[in-house]
């Protein structure tokens, strides 16, 4: 598949913007500037910016706990993202949703669920609004290893073959469901196979690489648009870091050895990408470069707008409850 | 969408599915997580579906119900509105046992973020589901299985200002003036306070039967000045007697009102057990008319 030069430098400018914001939101949390947990995304941007960039504008995700890397790989504000998880005013939602619920309604996002596996329904109701609005957007949903083995996810799947509905599901398998391996959990070799069940195409893809994660998404993409239904996508990932920020026992857990974190450590996505970029000369080291100081300096930029945001005021606890303003407070 | 909508098992549904078709009126899998998640989502990107379901099978889709309907809207700071309606019928008195015979709708109170809807009268029935179905909001509208049969006026649309028979949300209904005693039914519990009421006004007790229409907003306004009035308050509630609508509505009273009240107010609700299946034991768990007549008394003697 040729891809234009446009894509293949959005996919390395998204994934660099995860990477940076991630690790500005590791700094800022343990010196001490927020609390609460944060679940960084670092290790699999590809699958994200792969699926994303595959989508239109219009298109619909939904996601989970590890939020933040999908709202800024459908194109969502670094600003508002970094500001929310501050806990402030000019966040996503206005402080209300946190690092858990990172999510940009105005780019396509149907928010990002704390409880794993429970917005896949909810994503496959857009999909189904598609259907009966006879209107060709599509919806994809990311969930774990974990959540694949959650009812709703296996209740969605089936309603999305039976009504051949313009769903993608992409499971993020970055191996362990907190400290459990997938591979204790999931009772086929793979969490693609599980596709046959519900009847639809199951497409395991190397989640470290984002042009295979493009390519496997754009396919499934160009299936629900048809009317042909839906695709369980697979990637097979892994998070560099642990589970959640502000979970020290983790660390201490024998779950995982660091000879098996440093080796997937040596498949960086964002790394085997530039090597691609360069490899097939799309683009100059000069030009990389470019591109990793510039989200460099707009992650600085975020974190400077998000501690310059005031937190909301006592008087917006009530708000946002209901979209009916005449509700009276209990 | 629900489980036999187009067939209609329970009649709520009846001949929708030929005026409106399958695309309109969709028969779902036995999958309340699946379905209630889709109806959600598909309300957050511009439908208005209206989910038919049983109040027992609400256990379980209730992550959707709490996770998604009630708390997307406040989480995401006010981005979506969810316009999705789930009729909920509580099947009870009727030899069901526990698994079917829930009246549930007080937990859905304390979650927030639900619009809570309990008509007592065929009337209000109609009015409340249509404004239910107008509202943003995500709205569990339940129907009592023991007024099912009832008989009453319904205006059609047309007699209506505005071509409309519209019933809003937290504006209680004074079925029945009275002076002595204020008596807050919920749901089946309406007609069994009005007999009651009939019956005492012959032993020469004034009683006013008030019916919030709606718990979530409930209209504290009209349950205050009822109390105001009358200085009684009993509270006729199907639901399990403990942090039932009864209680909401009692520890509201003794908040706001307390110096209205010339006697302690009493509540009238089902026992704290599970539904038994037999009659023998079933027909002692519900309010009866007699049980609000003797709690009328009580806030009297």
């Amino acid at each position: 598949m040729a891809i234009e030069k446009s894509k293949l430098m959005l996919m390395l400018r998204r994934m660099w913007l995860i990477r940076n914001f991630e690790e500005t939101v590791i700094k800022a949390y343990t010196s001490g500037e927020f609390g609460g947990a944060a679940h960084p995304y670092i290790g699999e941007e590809a699958v994200a910016v792969g699926a994303c960039v595959a989508l239109r504008d219009d298109d619909y995700i939904a996601g989970n706990h590890r939020s933040h890397g999908h709202p800024i790989a459908k194109g969502g504000d670094v600003k508002k993202a970094m500001a929310e998880i501050f806990g402030r005013r000019d966040g996503y939602c206005k402080g209300k949703g946190g690092s858990m619920h990172l999510a940009d309604f105005s780019v396509g996002i149907l928010g990002e669920s704390g409880i794993v596996a429970s917005s896949v329904p909810v994503a496959t109701g857009a999909a189904l609004a598609a259907k009966l609005q006879k209107k060709d957007f599509v919806s994809l949903v990311f969930f774990g290893d974990g959540a694949s083995n959650q009812g709703a996810c296996h209740e969605a799947m089936n309603l999305a073959s039976i009504w051949k509905l313009p769903a993608i599901f992409v499971c993020e398998n970055n191996q362990y469901a907190v400290t459990t391996p997938y591979k204790s959990t999931v009772s086929s070799e793979h969490i693609a196979d599980r596709a046959q069940a519900y009847n639809m195409p199951g497409v395991l893809v190397d989640g470290q690489d984002c042009i295979a994660m493009f390519e496997a998404a754009t396919e499934a993409v160009k299936r629900a648009r048809s009317g042909a239904g839906p695709t369980l996508i697979e990637a097979l990932t892994y998070r560099f870091e642990e589970h959640s920020l502000g979970l020290g026992r983790i660390r201490r857990s024998e779950y995982r050895t660091i000879d098996e974190v440093a080796e997937w450590r040596k498949r960086d996505p964002i790394k085997i990408h530039e090597g691609r970029l360069l490899e097939m000369k799309v683009a100059s080291q000069s030009e990389i470069d470019a591109v990793r100081e510039a989200t460099k300096s707009a992650v600085d930029e975020a974190i400077e707008f998000a501690r310059k945001s005031p937190f909301p005021e006592p008087s917006e606890l009530y708000e946002d409850m209901w979209s009916d303003k005449s509700m009276p407070i209990p | 969408m629900g489980e036999d909508v187009r067939a209609s098992v329970y009649g709520a549904a009846a001949n929708l599915s030929k005026e409106f078709g399958p695309d309109r009126v969709i028969d779902t899998p036995l999958s309340e997580n699946g379905f209630f998640g889709a109806a959600i989502g598909a309300s957050a990107v511009g439908m208005r579906p209206i989910v038919e379901t049983l109040t027992s099978f609400m256990w379980v889709g209730m992550d959707q119900l709490v996770s998604q309907a009630a708390k997307m809207r406040y989480m995401f700071g006010g981005q979506v509105n969810l316009p999705v309606v789930f009729r909920c019928v509580m099947y009870y008195g009727g030899g069901s046992a526990a698994h079917h015979s829930d009246r549930s709708y007080p937990i859905y109170m304390n979650i927030g973020g639900l619009k809570v809807v309990v008509p007592g009268t065929p009337r209000d029935a109609k009015g409340l589901l249509k404004t239910a179905i107008r509202d943003d909001d995500p709205v569990l509208f339940f129907e009592d299985g023991t007024l099912l049969g009832t008989r009453g006026e319904v205006p059609e649309n047309g007699d209506m200002p505005g071509g409309d028979h519209l019933v809003p949300f937290g504006k209680a209904a004074i079925h029945r003036q009275g002076t002595d005693c204020t008596v807050v039914a919920v749901a089946g519990a309406v007609p069994l306070a009005l007999a009651a009421a009939t019956e005492l006004e012959t032993e020469g007790v004034s009683v006013e039967v008030v019916d919030p229409r709606t718990l979530v907003p409930l209209d504290k306004q009209a349950i205050l000045e009822s109390v105001a009035k009358t200085g009684r308050l009993v509270v006729a509630d199907p639901a399990s007697k403990v942090c039932s609508a009864a209680s909401e509505i009692m520890s509201m009273v003794a908040e706001e009102g307390f110096w209205s009240l010339q006697a302690p107010m009493v509540k009238v609700a089902s026992k704290q057990v599970h539904v038994p299946y037999t009659p023998a034991l079933e027909k002692l768990m519900y309010p009866t008319k007699d049980d609000i007549k003797a709690a009328i008394k009580k806030t009297l003697s």
